[in-house]
C-alpha cells in the first residue's frame, strides 16, 4: 500500500515562497511533499528587485523570471497562477480560493510579501474605479507595465516617495522622455538608510540627473477629474503632472493572515522556526512576517528565512533557527552608489563618528564605531571600502587603529588599493600571473565565489598575499553579488567546519588518521585539496597516536625534502642557530662532490642547500651527510637564524647565538599551520633581522630580551608587534613555547603569524601567554612539551623506507626542460 | 572494477603473467605488464614508462587503479608526486587539477592521456597503451 505525502500548500508565488520551495527540493527531492502554490499574481515566479531594470528599458520582461513553467511541472508543482487565497481555515487545514476552490494542506506556508504603503491622499482613488487612471503604484509586472504605456505619451511624471523605490521609479521613468518630479515627506532622501548629509549628498547628486526633488513635501490632494492635472501639497504649494506614481514604501501583506484569525501586528507574528504564533502547522515566510519585533523588505533576510524553513519543513535540519538579519544594502540608486548598513549616526556617548563630505563630487562617508565594533556605516557616491565594511559589520572583524582608514585607502601597498582603481591588465597575483581583468572575466563568466574565482584562475594560490585584493576585486566585479562563500570559513575546503568545531569533532570522535576524518565528518568523500591541512592538525592534535596515511602528505613531506621546478629535490641540513664546524662542512663539501650537486648555496636561513638531489638519491645523501634534517620543507618550525651575538661582536649586548641554538633545538620540525621562521638578534642592530621573523628575539640594555610576533619579510612585510620583554633566556623559551601552541591549535591552515598576530591582536595575546589570564598556560606548556618530546628525524628513514618506492623517481626519461647548471665562474 | 585489497586480487581479466606486452582490444591498444600491484601504495602513485610515455599509475583510497600520463602540461611537473582523492591528482609544482578518470584539467591546462589499467588475480598491474607507432605488433602477438 503507498502512503499518501503530504500536502505542502504555499500562499505567495514570489521570491520568499519560491525560494523556500527550491530549498526543500533542493534537500530532499520533489516528492517529499505533493507541492501546490498560489500566485495572486497570473505569471510563474520573478525577481521584483529587477523590476526598476525592466522600467528603465536595463532588462527585457523574460530576464527576470527566476523559474520557469516547466520548473514547476518538472518537479510536479501544481502552480495556481492568478489564483487569489481568499481564507485560510485553520480547524479543517485547507485553504479557499477567489475561484470557489478549496485546497487542503498537512503544512501551510504563507508567503504573501508586501503590498504598497499608499497615503491617504484625496483623489487618488476614484471612488467607484480604484485608483485614477493616472495614478499608479510601483510593485508587480503588470505596474510596471502601465507606467510605461503610460509615460510613453504623457509629459510630466511626479514620484511621490524618495526611497530607494520613488528613487528608482523616478530614474525609470525617465528613459520615456517624460520630466519627473519626486516628492518626499521628510527631510532628506533616503531617510530610512541615510543620515541628513548624506541624504542632501545623494538629492544634489539625482538632481543632476534632471529630476526635481522636493522635501518636507506631504502630498494632500491629486487634481483632475477624468485625467491627472497636479496636486496640492499639505503646506498650499502645488504642482502640476499626468501621472503620479505612489512608491511610498511597502507594508506586510497581512489581509489574508488576519481574515483567517492569524496574529498579525506590523507583520505575521512567527518564532524562530518560523512558525505563526500557536499554529503547528502553518508557516510565514518573507516580506508578509514580523519576526522579533522586526519586519523586513530586503532580499537577503529572505533567503536566510527560506533556508531555516526549508530545514524544518523536510526535517533536515530540525534545530534550524533564525535569529533575525543585520541587514546592509548596497545600491545603484537612480545611478548613484549607496551603501549602508546599521546606524546612521551615533546614539551613546561614546560612540566614534567619522565622517567626509565632498558635495561637489556627490561623495559622502560616514561609519559609526561602538567599542572597536562597526555599527553603522553610510556611503554616498564612492563605495570602493564597502568591501571592508559590510565584512566588518557582518563578522566584526578588528578595525584599523586609525579611523580615517575605514572610509579611504591611505597610499598603502597594491594589496590595498581599492579594486575599481585599478587597471584591467594590473598584475594582481604575481606568483600565477593573473590579472584583473582574467578575475573580473571568471566573474562575468558566471563564478559568484571568491574561492571559485580563485580555483578557476589559481590566483591566490601561489604564496598568498594577494588573496585580500582579490576577495576585493571579485567583490567589485559581483557588483555586491558575491555569494557567501560558506567554505571561507572552513579549515580545509572538503570538511564543512572551521577550525574549533573540527578540533572537538575529531576529539570526540577519536579520528586518528586523515580517512577517518573524511569517513566520519565528510560523507566519506575524500578531498585532495584538505589533505595537507589534516595532516598537520591531526599531528598536532594526536602527536604519536597519530595514523600516518602516506598519501595524504605532501610530496614534501613524503621525502623529507623539497620538491624543486626539475622535479628534483633539495637537501638542507639541519644546521642550528647557523653556526656550523669544519667537520661538518667538511662532509657536507664531500657529499656535494660524491653526488654531483649541481648547485650548493647559502639560504636565507643561514644553512647550506644542496640542490638538485634525484629523489632517488635522497637516502644516500642523507647517509653520506649524517646530520639531521633542517626542515627546508614542509609547514613545519624551520630555523632560528642568530647574529654572532656576544661573543665576538662589539656592540652585543646578549648571547643570540646561544639562545638561539637553544631554540631550534627545543622545537625542532614542530608541524604548524604554515612555516615557521625564527630568528635571534644580539642587539638592536638586527643583524638577524628579528623583527620581520614569525618570532624574533632582540637582546635589548640591561640583559632583558624583546620578543616580537607576527612579524614578516617574504610577499608580506610586516614588523612584528611587541610580545613581550623578559629578563632571562628561560622566559624566553617559556613564551615562545606558549606562542608557538596557541598558533597552532588556533591559526587557521596556511594562515602565517603575520595575519594570525594580527587578527587575534597583540594585547590579546599578551593576555593569553604573558599574563595568563584565562589560565591556558599550563595546557599550553604541557601539550607543547608533549609535542617536542615526539620529536624524530625524518631523514631516519633512510634506512627502512616508509611505503614501497617512496623514492622511486616520478620523472620522464625524457629530460625535462632542466634548471641551468651553473658551472664555477659562470656568474655575473 | 579492478580494485584490487591488501594484494587479494578480486579482478578481472583473463590470467596472463607471460610476456611483457600483450595484444588486446582490436589491435589499436596494447597492454603492457607494470609490474607488481603492491608497489603502489593505497593513496599514492608511481610512475612507469609505457610504450615510451611515462605513465602515473594511481591507487585510490578504495584500491582502485588509475592511470594518466605523468608529466604536467604546464611546467613538466612529476604527476606521480601529485596528492590525489577518488577524483583528481593535483600537480606538486603548481597545483594544477586534473581529472583521473579522463584526464581534464580543471584548471585549464591541456588534457592528459588516460590509460585503462588493471590488475589481474596474480596481483600484476596491466596499462593498455595504443600500439607503438613504428611497429604496431600483431594481433595476439607480444613484440615489442
Amino acid at each position: 500500500m503507498t502512503q499518501r505525502r503530504p500536502r505542502l500548500v504555499v500562499v505567495g508565488n514570489g521570491m520568499a515562497g519560491a525560494r523556500t520551495v527550491e530549498e526543500i527540493i533542493d534537500r530532499v527531492g520533489p516528492d517529499r511533499y505533493e507541492i501546490t502554490m498560489f500566485g495572486a499574481e497570473p505569471y510563474g515566479n520573478y525577481n521584483r528587485i529587477l523590476l526598476s531594470n525592466v522600467l528603465s528599458g536595463v532588462e527585457a520582461e523574460d530576464g527576470i523570471f527566476l523559474n520557469s513553467l516547466p520548473w514547476y511541472e518538472e518537479n510536479g508543482i501544481t502552480l495556481r497562477a492568478g489564483v487569489e487565497v481568499t481564507r485560510i481555515d485553520r480547524f479543517a487545514r485547507a485553504v479557499h480560493a477567489v475561484d470557489g476552490t478549496t485546497t487542503p494542506y498537512d503544512k501551510l506556508v504563507i508567503a504573501t510579501g508586501s503590498v504598497p504603503f499608499v497615503p491617504p491622499i484625496d483623489g487618488a482613488h476614484h471612488p467607484r474605479r480604484g485608483f485614477h487612471q493616472g495614478v499608479f503604484t510601483f510593485r508587480t509586472l503588470d505596474d510596471t507595465r502601465a507606467m510605461i504605456r503610460y509615460a510613453r505619451d504623457h509629459q510630466r511624471a511626479v514620484v511621490i516617495g524618495g526611497g530607494l523605490l520613488g528613487l528608482e521609479a523616478a530614474r525609470g521613468l525617465q528613459q520615456y522622455g517624460v520630466s519627473v518630479a519626486l516628492l518626499h515627506a521628510a527631510g532628506h532622501l533616503m531617510n530610512a538608510q541615510l543620515d541628513a548629509t548624506g541624504g542632501d549628498i545623494l538629492r544634489r547628486s539625482v538632481e543632476r540627473l534632471g529630476i526635481d526633488v522636493v522635501t518636507q513635501a506631504r502630498t494632500e490632494r491629486i487634481l483632475g477629474r477624468d485625467a491627472v492635472e497636479g496636486g496640492r501639497l499639505a503646506d498650499g504649494r502645488t504642482f502640476a503632472a499626468d501621472m503620479v506614481v505612489i512608491a511610498a514604501g511597502i507594508r506586510p501583506n497581512t489581509t489574508l493572515a488576519q481574515v483567517s484569525g492569524l496574529p498579525v501586528e506590523r507583520g505575521i507574528v512567527v518564532d524562530d522556526h518560523l512558525r505563526v504564533l500557536d499554529e503547528p502547522d502553518i508557516y510565514a515566510v518573507g516580506e508578509c512576517v514580523q519576526h522579533r519585533g522586526q519586519t523586513y523588505g530586503l532580499v537577503a533576510p529572505l533567503w536566510d528565512q527560506a533556508k531555516v524553513l526549508a530545514g524544518q519543513l523536510t526535517g533536515t535540519d530540525p534545530t534550524a533557527a533564525y535569529h533575525g538579519s543585520r541587514t546592509a544594502t548596497k545600491l545603484k540608486v537612480a545611478g548613484v552608489d549607496v551603501a549602508a548598513m546599521g546606524v546612521t549616526a551615533p546614539e551613546r556617548d561614546d560612540d566614534e563618528f567619522v565622517v567626509f563630505a565632498e558635495p561637489r563630487r556627490g561623495v559622502y562617508k560616514s561609519v559609526v564605531v561602538r567599542d572597536d565594533r562597526l555599527i553603522g556605516a553610510t556611503l554616498v557616491g564612492d563605495v570602493s571600502k564597502v568591501g571592508f565594511l559590510m565584512q566588518a559589520f557582518d563578522r566584526g572583524s578588528p578595525l584599523p587603529e586609525e579611523r580615517v582608514r575605514l572610509l579611504f585607502d591611505l597610499g598603502g601597498p597594491p594589496a590595498e588599493v581599492s579594486a575599481a582603481e585599478l587597471d584591467d591588465d594590473t598584475q594582481v597575483c604575481n606568483c600565477n600571473g593573473v590579472s584583473k581583468g582574467a578575475l573580473v572575466a571568471t566573474v562575468a563568466g558566471g563564478v559568484r565565489t571568491v574561492s571559485g574565482v580563485m580555483d578557476a584562475t589559481r590566483a591566490g594560490k601561489g604564496c598568498g598575499s594577494c588573496k585580500s585584493l582579490v576577495g576585493q576585486i571579485v567583490e567589485w566585479a559581483a557588483g555586491g553579488e558575491v555569494a557567501e562563500d560558506p567554505a571561507a570559513n572552513w579549515y580545509v575546503p572538503g570538511v564543512p567546519m572551521d577550525k574549533p568545531t573540527l578540533m572537538a569533532e575529531i576529539r570526540a570522535c577519536g579520528l586518528r588518521s586523515v580517512s577517518a576524518v573524511f569517513a566520519a565528518l565528510a560523507d566519506g568523500r575524500e578531498d585532495a585539496k584538505s589533505k595537507m591541512g589534516l595532516v598537520s592538525l591531526l599531528r598536532m592534535m594526536w602527536g604519536e597516536e597519530y595514523v600516518d596515511e602516506r598519501g595524504a602528505r605532501f610530496i614534501n613531506d613524503r621525502v623529507h625534502a623539497n620538491i624543486q621546478r626539475d622535479g628534483t629535490f633539495s637537501v638542507v641540513p639541519q644546521m642550528k642557530g647557523g653556526c656550523t664546524t669544519p667537520a661538518q662542512l667538511r662532509r657536507i663539501a664531500d657529499v656535494a662532490e660524491k653526488h654531483q650537486v649541481p648547485l650548493v648555496k647559502l639560504t636565507g636561513g643561514q644553512r647550506i642547500d644542496l640542490l638538485g638531489i634525484r629523489k632517488e638519491d635522497l637516502p644516500k645523501v642523507w647517509a653520506d651527510l649524517d646530520m639531521p634534517s633542517g626542515y627546508a620543507y614542509g609547514k613545519s618550525f624551520r630555523t632560528v637564524k642568530t647574529c654572532v651575538g656576544s661573543d665576538f661582536c662589539r656592540f652585543g649586548l646578549g648571547d643570540s647565538t646561544a639562545l638561539g641554538i637553544a631554540i631550534e633545538e627545543r622545537f625542532q620540525g614542530l608541524e604548524a599551520p604554515g612555516k615557521l621562521k625564527l630568528a635571534v638578534t644580539g642587539c638592536p642592530r638586527n643583524c638577524a633581522e628579528a623583527y620581520v621573523k614569525d618570532l624574533g628575539v632582540v637582546a635589548i640594555e640591561g640583559g632583558r630580551w624583546e620578543i616580537y610576533v607576527g612579524g614578516a619579510a617574504g610577499a608580506h612585510v610586516r614588523k612584528g608587534d611587541l610580545l613581550a620583554t623578559v629578563d632571562t633566556p628561560d622566559e624566553v623559551m617559556a613564551v615562545t613555547g606558549r606562542f608557538l601552541q596557541y598558533y597552532r591549535e588556533n591559526a587557521n591552515w596556511l594562515e602565517r603569524t603575520y595575519a594570525f598576530v594580527p587578527r587575534v591582536g597583540v594585547d590579546r595575546l599578551r593576555e593569553l601567554i604573558v599574563d595568563d589570564v584565562d589560565g591556558l598556560g599550563a595546557g599550553l606548556d604541557e601539550r607543547m612539551a608533549t609535542a617536542v618530546a615526539g620529536y624524530r628525524d625524518p631523514w631516519r628513514e633512510r634506512d627502512a623506507p616508509a611505503t614501497p618506492g617512496q623514492f622511486r623517481t616520478a620523472l620522464p626519461l625524457v629530460p625535462l626542460p632542466a634548471v641551468p647548471v651553473r658551472a664555477e665562474g659562470s656568474w655575473s | 572494477m579492478t580494485a584490487v585489497n591488501g594484494g587479494r586480487p578480486t579482478a578481472d581479466g583473463p590470467v596472463d603473467g607471460g610476456p611483457t606486452v600483450t595484444a588486446v582490444d582490436d589491435g589499436r591498444l596494447v597492454e603492457h605488464r607494470i609490474g607488481p600491484g603492491d608497489d603502489i601504495p593505497h593513496g599514492e602513485g608511481r610512475a612507469y614508462p609505457v610504450a615510451g610515455d611515462l605513465v602515473a599509475v594511481f591507487r585510490l583510497t578504495s584500491g582502485q587503479l588509475r592511470a594518466v600520463s605523468a608529466v604536467c602540461p604546464h611546467a613538466g611537473g612529476p604527476l606521480a608526486d601529485g596528492l590525489i582523492d577518488a577524483e583528481v591528482v593535483i600537480c606538486p609544482l603548481h597545483q594544477h587539477v586534473f581529472e583521473l578518470a579522463t584526464g581534464c584539467s580543471r584548471t585549464g591546462q591541456p588534457a592528459l592521456r588516460s590509460y585503462p589499467v588493471r590488475q589481474d588475480p596474480t596481483g600484476t598491474v596491466w596499462v593498455s597503451a595504443p600500439a607503438a607507432r613504428a611497429s604496431a605488433p600483431p594481433a595476439g602477438g607480444d613484440g615489442r
